[in-house]
């Protein structure tokens, strides 16, 4: 052990540094956020919970071509689909397992009339397993919901699409 | 008639004392972990109460709600035994700690005694629990706290003898007085040094926190308690932290003295300052927790007997001769 070495150990000066250094840092600005009061922002491209959006005349945009049910990788959609009176195909059931689901956005691409999308909302936790069995209404429901938010991140990210 | 009114006095005074130590016990776990955060450039718990200083009462309360799991192999008498000894040793400890020239439960002639041999007792709780458990994380880490705490209760015993030749009294008031003119951090500076960092093993904090250590034990002894018997165990370490920066302020800084005898300084309360002083050395502790790794046990062991107890018994003779050649020796 050099001699250099040995004061350094003995008068504690590396932790005395250590020590200097901590007390510096509680006064630096923090750099985590105050979570559930403040929130970070979001890309227009995050992948939270999915939402079915609806024509603004009130029409369902969805077409019933299940390309979202083909290309799912999770099997978490379910679509059973029948013929309206007025001759459009329509869905009778659109089911999304969100406990199946793997956030990959893959449906959202395959849409070919951005009806589902996946929304920023990524706080839907809830008390039971059944709550997370989406089905058309809460969808369709999500999709009245955040309209807005939806309709200017896709036009924010349509350029890349 | 008047026994009985002796009998209440007490009790009120005993709940006196031990109802704001179990309350800065809780705001002191706050602390612990908003230094840590702070450190870390986190916020910490901020949202139970003001600046959160109810989160422990909250994590409290949740621990009362929970079930207390008791495992089958274990041997259930001293298993529940063992988080109630580890609290008590830590609260019964207080009873001499003097926050004032007239303020104190017990002023006993052996008290520095009495308190190193709660402080040693310690140990049991925690033996008790890590072997009744039956298993082999615990078992792993009561061996290690054992072994730990024993090593570095002889470099505090030698420690305390210093503090004895300086002031030539076993009285914990008397030890403060003697600090009138010069806290004994001065010319005892290396002795409060190596006090404190004892003190850290002590009561297992880090960077000596072996006997939990999380990475290779789970949580050591605590590993198999759960409910209100893990709270209290938790309870009674920080009681242990506390009582310790107690010990600390009280040897060495001077207890319940201000810094200096001036105006603005000997208005405040003489509880006061020994708040004040614990605070300190407790922010101490929790700076070092956030800014050090762990050790390893073979360098525990080295630096508590082959650094700590010759170097501690070598200042002994060295004061010990200096009193003596000087003729400073107490009661002369």
């Amino acid at each position: 052990m050099s001699l250099i070495r040995f004061f350094k150990t003995v008068f504690m000066i590396d932790f005395l540094t250590g020590l200097i250094m901590a007390i510096k840092e509680i006064f630096k600005p923090k750099k985590t956020i105050n979570y559930p009061f403040e929130k970070g922002s979001i890309s227009p491209r995050a992948r939270g919970e999915h939402a079915l959006r609806r024509y603004p005349n009130g029409e369902e945009r969805c077409i019933a071509c299940k390309l979202c049910e083909a290309v799912c990788p999770a099997q978490a959609i379910t679509i059973e689909s029948s013929e309206r009176e007025d001759g459009s195909r329509k869905t009778t059931r659109y089911d999304i397992d969100m406990l199946k689901c793997i956030y990959c956005g893959l449906c959202e691409q395959s849409c070919p009339v951005d009806a589902i999308v996946q929304g920023p909302n990524f706080e839907f936790a809830t008390e039971t397993r059944e709550e997370l069995y989406y089905n058309k209404e809460k969808l369709l429901e999500n999709g009245d919901r955040w309209e807005n938010i939806l309709a200017a991140n896709i036009n924010a990210d349509s350029s890349h699409r | 008639m008047a026994e009985l009114f002796i009998f209440f006095e007490q009790i009120y005074k005993i709940l006196f004392l031990l109802i704001p130590v179990l309350v800065s016990v809780a705001m002191i776990v706050w602390l612990d972990r908003r230094v840590w955060a702070f450190v870390q450039k986190r916020r910490g718990p901020n949202v139970v109460g003001p600046f959160g200083l109810f989160q422990t009462l909250a994590d409290a309360l949740k621990y009362v709600f929970k079930e207390i799991i008791i495992p089958a192999s274990s041997n259930k008498v001293i298993f529940i035994l063992a988080p109630i000894v580890t609290m008590t040793l830590a609260l019964i400890a207080w009873a001499v700690i003097p926050f004032s020239e007239t303020f104190v439960l017990a002023d006993i002639n052996v008290g520095i005694l009495y308190l190193f041999a709660v402080s040693s007792l310690g140990v049991y709780g925690i033996i008790m629990g890590g072997w009744a458990s039956n298993s082999k994380y615990p078992f792993l880490g009561a061996i290690r706290s054992a072994a730990q705490m024993v090593s570095y209760e002889v470099s505090i015993g030698v420690i305390i003898i210093n503090v004895l030749l300086c002031v030539g009294s076993l009285n914990l008031s008397d030890i403060v007085l003697a600090q009138k003119d010069l806290w004994l951090v001065i010319p005892l500076f290396p002795m409060f040094i190596i006090f404190f960092i004892s003190a850290l093993a002590e009561t297992n904090r880090p960077p000596f926190d072996l006997p939990e250590a999380e990475a290779e034990l789970v949580a050591g002894y605590q590993t198999e308690y759960s409910g209100m018997m893990y709270a209290m165990f938790w309870l009674g370490e920080y009681a242990n932290i506390l009582l310790m920066c107690a010990m600390g302020s009280i040897l060495f800084l001077g207890g319940w003295l201000s810094p200096i005898d001036l105006f603005p300084f000997n208005v405040i309360p003489a509880p006061i300052w020994l708040i004040l002083k614990i605070l300190f050395l407790f922010i101490l502790f929790a700076l070092i927790k956030a800014i050090v790794p762990r050790y390893r046990y073979d360098q525990l062991m080295k630096l508590g007997w082959k650094i700590f107890l010759p170097f501690s018994l070598i200042y002994v003779v060295l004061t010990a001769s200096f009193l003596m050649y000087f003729d400073l020796l107490p009661g002369n």
